[in-house]
């Protein structure tokens, strides 16, 4: 186990190398120049400014001066914004998108289970049909569509939630997380509904029924458990795709989070930015992946983490 | 079986505190703005007994604020603000005329009109300290020295300021840019030539001062957020972070000025997409929201709508020479005909429908004007309309003479949905009044095109420009032979000589000035039609009709608050 652990964390370490320089020389290929501007400065004007950046020297000297800087923990200074630190952006930023992120994701998982297991427990009855509707509108109805409708209908219309910003704590949150919801609730409980069948109709159900179990008892202490399993799987890619969602929801919802600079970055060429929230949306993404296959291998005893050494 | 079940209880108390810690974070700082807004309220109350309404406006921004440091700011954001929170020698009026404000009354001016020099008027900081010439000495310097990396003090100071040009060339210190401080209220400055808008500069947000004393002691941490920067404006800026989405602005009990000023607080919140913006506008929470697209045809018939015209100006440029082969477009009938060949009303009122107006000129009206207040648009009125019986003699003379019966013209284009609809129907109206044209789509993101630019690589594109300052030669010296902004071989030594005489023995003769500039344009889109204009911007916003004063500028900063009032609210 210890061992698996390190493998993983210097396997961590070499993917967060390579993303980095991947980034850097992607960017670097980028059209324009990250001094905004640079389109009206003459030759002379513009070359004070990028000697002090250390834009004018070769590509070569410049990867290896970032490298140093980065290992050093230093992720420069942005380029939008002339008084601030990369890191300073990203911590002023993070709050507001871990918590519709995180709420977001607890929300669609939970309400997705419980659709599941009632489609499947009822199954081909009004409940299944009904679950499965709402699973379809959850993943064919991008998260901005449903944004929309629910700041016009639930702020705008009947006036229960703020339409956006960030103003009114816990209760800016709802209609953002709500709206981010609809993703991982589709998915979950499609996964559940489909796993459950799967497990009701084994043998060992069979046997516990025959044993006489109630229902309850069947339902939740067999196969729900087993019904998991995949799910936890999952939940990787499904925190991902939150990430990508909460890009448009942030700008939607008016919301002070990480994401929508995320894009703005790469459109003004804002080289520190790109770089800095490249790095921790992926930090973000292999943690989650690795607590993931880490709880995979508790869970599911049949899962050998260190296999392989005999 | 026991393993399992405590990773369970981990994994999920590991997920509940996350969220737990999250939402404690959160609350915390709820509390405090709510408390902040509390009692400044309540201060604003005591204080204005006067009035019985709430002085109190509520606006959107669509974008951060990226620097509050005047050296360093270059975007309209950062000017707006900085136009409110600080004061030049000059200030924009109610009129947009530039008038003397830490400046007390107009300069003397050296008989060469090289050398200006300030009286300053007892102004002070918003730290009680007095505003010197030293703060502007220090300023202007600090923006041209080279460590500080200001992109738009090199830019505005290059050949206006005595040095400016020498010091980026590294042939002179930037200690040794001409201005100085001659005492405490006295401050001169040296002009490398007469700079007859030089007085409209001083207004321009480059040229603020700044507290030597306070700038130096705050070191790395100077403008970082509201608290590590000094006002001496209208209005200082509060709550603001350094990249947050919301700020403050009040007024500046300091200012010199303050019984003019009437709002006590403006409350901003960046707002990026439209349809949040007009959806808190009609919820009440916000005074005023900008309308683009959709939501511009929705309410154009809002009696709340109203209609600012900007002074950016679209056009085509017709590249002569692409890659240093000659184009179609060199030949001037093949670019009148293109010039001449759309209708340019449609395109505003039915594709664009934004409170654009058609181009038929460069130099954009209500911009600038001379000492009796007439417009330089009234000079040469309009030029090169739509015409399409005119447009196709041009072209089929332009056929004949490239010996060919057709013609395939790439149009290079943004790639926003409002640039693709424009190109589209630009299109359209070419091919259609021009038989025997072809016009190519090339639309691509802003960055690819300012490369294709640069290179010269495209035939004709969509392009446009902004003034920097209140004068014509902002937008006539682009079309220099060799100007950093021609990139398409342009190049008419007449046209070169009437534009350089207005900033050279024409320029301490405003009248002759004028109608040198003038001249050059119509030589430029009436006779070589080098360029093709198209439509000078506008701005749709939904304003609540208490809303008075806000004054709408043509460059700089583009708002004052100053005069700004709320009416009838109640």
């Amino acid at each position: 186990m210890t061992k698996y652990m390190i493998r993983r964390i210097v396997y961590m370490f070499i993917t967060l190398f390579l993303i980095a320089s991947a980034t850097f020389f992607l960017m670097k290929a980028l059209p324009g120049s990250p001094i905004s501007s640079a389109p009206k400065l003459s030759p002379s004007q513009l070359a004070m400014v990028e000697a002090k950046y250390g834009l004018d020297e070769p590509v070569p000297v410049q990867y290896a001066k970032y490298m140093l800087n980065l290992a050093k923990g230093d992720l420069g200074n942005s380029f939008q914004f002339k008084n601030a630190s990369v890191t300073e952006l990203i911590m002023n930023r993070l709050g507001p998108s871990v918590l519709i992120g995180t709420q977001g994701l607890i929300l669609g998982v939970a309400i997705g289970i419980l659709l599941g297991m009632i489609a499947a427990l009822r199954q081909n009855t009004v409940w299944d049909y009904g679950s499965t509707l709402i699973a379809i509108i959850g993943i064919s109805i991008p998260s901005f569509v449903f944004a929309t409708l629910l700041q016009y209908w639930l702020a705008v219309e009947w006036g229960l939630f703020p339409v956006g910003l960030w103003k009114d704590g816990w209760m800016s949150s709802i209609l953002p997380s709500v709206a981010l919801a609809m993703g991982p609730l589709a998915t979950a409980s499609r996964f559940i509904r489909t796993e459950m069948i799967e497990v009701l109709s084994s043998d060992y159900i069979t046997l516990a029924k025959s044993k006489g179990a109630s229902g309850f008892e069947i339902a939740f202490k067999h196969a729900f458990r087993n019904a998991l399993i995949p799910l936890v799987t999952v939940l990787g890619p499904l925190a991902a795709g939150l990430v990508t969602g909460s890009l448009v929801i942030e700008q939607i919802f008016a919301i002070p989070g990480i994401g929508e600079q995320f894009v703005k970055a790469i459109t003004s060429n804002d080289f520190s930015i790109i770089m800095g929230t490249t790095l921790f949306y992926s930090v973000l993404l292999i943690v989650i992946i690795f607590v993931v296959d880490v709880l995979y291998g508790i869970i599911d005893p049949r899962i050998r983490l260190s296999g392989g050494s005999k | 079986m026991k393993n399992s079940k405590f990773a369970w209880l981990l994994s999920l108390m590991l997920v509940v505190a996350l969220f737990l810690a999250a939402c404690g974070g959160d609350k915390e700082e709820g509390t405090e703005t709510t408390t902040d807004t509390t009692d400044k309220e309540k201060d604003a109350t005591t204080e204005e007994v006067a009035t019985d309404e709430e002085q109190v406006l509520n606006l959107i921004m669509t974008a951060e604020i990226p620097t509050m440091d005047s050296a360093l700011v270059t975007d309209a954001v950062g000017f707006d603000l900085l136009n409110n929170v600080n004061e030049g020698l000059y200030r924009l009026n109610q009129d947009n005329v530039a008038e003397p404000a830490i400046s007390e009354g107009e300069p003397t001016v050296s008989e060469d009109g090289l050398v200006y020099t300030f009286k300053l008027r007892d102004a002070k900081w918003s730290d009680g300290s007095p505003v010197t010439a030293n703060d502007f000495e220090f300023a202007w310097k600090r923006a041209m020295n080279p460590d500080t990396a200001s992109e738009y003090g090199p830019y505005m100071m290059d050949g206006v300021i005595k040095n400016a040009t020498a010091i980026m060339e590294g042939s002179a210190e930037y200690t040794e840019l001409g201005v100085k401080a001659v005492d405490e209220k006295t401050l001169e400055v040296t002009l490398e030539k007469p700079t007859p808008y030089f007085l409209s500069l001083m207004s321009f947000g480059t040229f603020l001062p700044q507290k030597e004393e306070f700038v130096t002691a705050q070191g790395e941490n100077y403008a970082k957020n509201s608290e590590a920067l000094l006002y001496n404006g209208p209005f200082t800026l509060a709550n603001w972070d350094g990249t947050g989405l919301s700020w403050q602005l009040l007024k500046n009990e300091e200012y010199w000025d303050k019984d003019t000023v009437k709002l006590t607080e403006i409350n901003y919140d960046v707002v990026k997409e439209p349809g949040t913006a007009v959806n808190l506008y009609t919820e009440g929470q916000k005074d005023r929201a900008g309308l683009t697209g959709e939501f511009a045809m929705q309410y154009a018939a809002d009696p709340e709508l109203i209609n600012e015209s900007e002074t950016s100006v679209f056009y085509f440029k017709y590249n002569q020479e692409r890659l240093g082969e000659k184009t179609p477009l060199a030949n001037v009938n093949i670019r009148e005909a293109m010039s001449k060949g759309f209708n340019k009303q449609d395109l505003v009122d039915v594709v664009l429908a934004n409170g654009s107006v058609p181009a038929n000129y460069l130099v954009p009206k209500d911009f600038t004007f001379d000492e009796d207040a007439n417009d330089f648009r009234d000079v040469n009125g309009d030029m090169a309309e739509f015409n399409a019986e005119e447009a196709k003699a041009a072209f089929d003379k332009g056929l004949s003479e490239l010996g060919v019966s057709e013609l395939e013209i790439e149009l290079l284009n943004g790639d926003t949905e409002s640039a693709k609809k424009m190109g589209e129907y630009l299109k359209n109206q070419l091919e259609t009044n021009l038989p025997g044209l072809t016009v190519k789509l090339k639309e691509v993101p802003f960055n690819v095109r300012l490369d294709l630019d640069t290179n010269q690589d495209y035939e004709m594109q969509i392009a446009g420009w902004g003034p920097d300052y209140q004068d014509p030669y902002t937008f006539m010296n682009l079309w220099l032979t060799g100007g950093g902004n021609n990139q398409m071989s342009y190049s008419n030594p007449e046209y070169d000589k009437l534009v350089t005489s207005s900033v050279n023995e024409l320029a301490q003769d405003p009248e002759a000035r004028w109608q040198a500039l003038a001249d050059a344009e119509k030589l430029l889109i009436d006779e070589d039609f080098g360029i093709g204009p198209i439509y000078q911007r506008g701005l749709m916003f939904l304003q609540k009709p208490y809303v008075k004063g806000i004054v709408a500028h043509p460059f700089g900063g583009d708002y004052s608050y100053k005069w700004a009032y709320i009416e009838g609210k109640n």
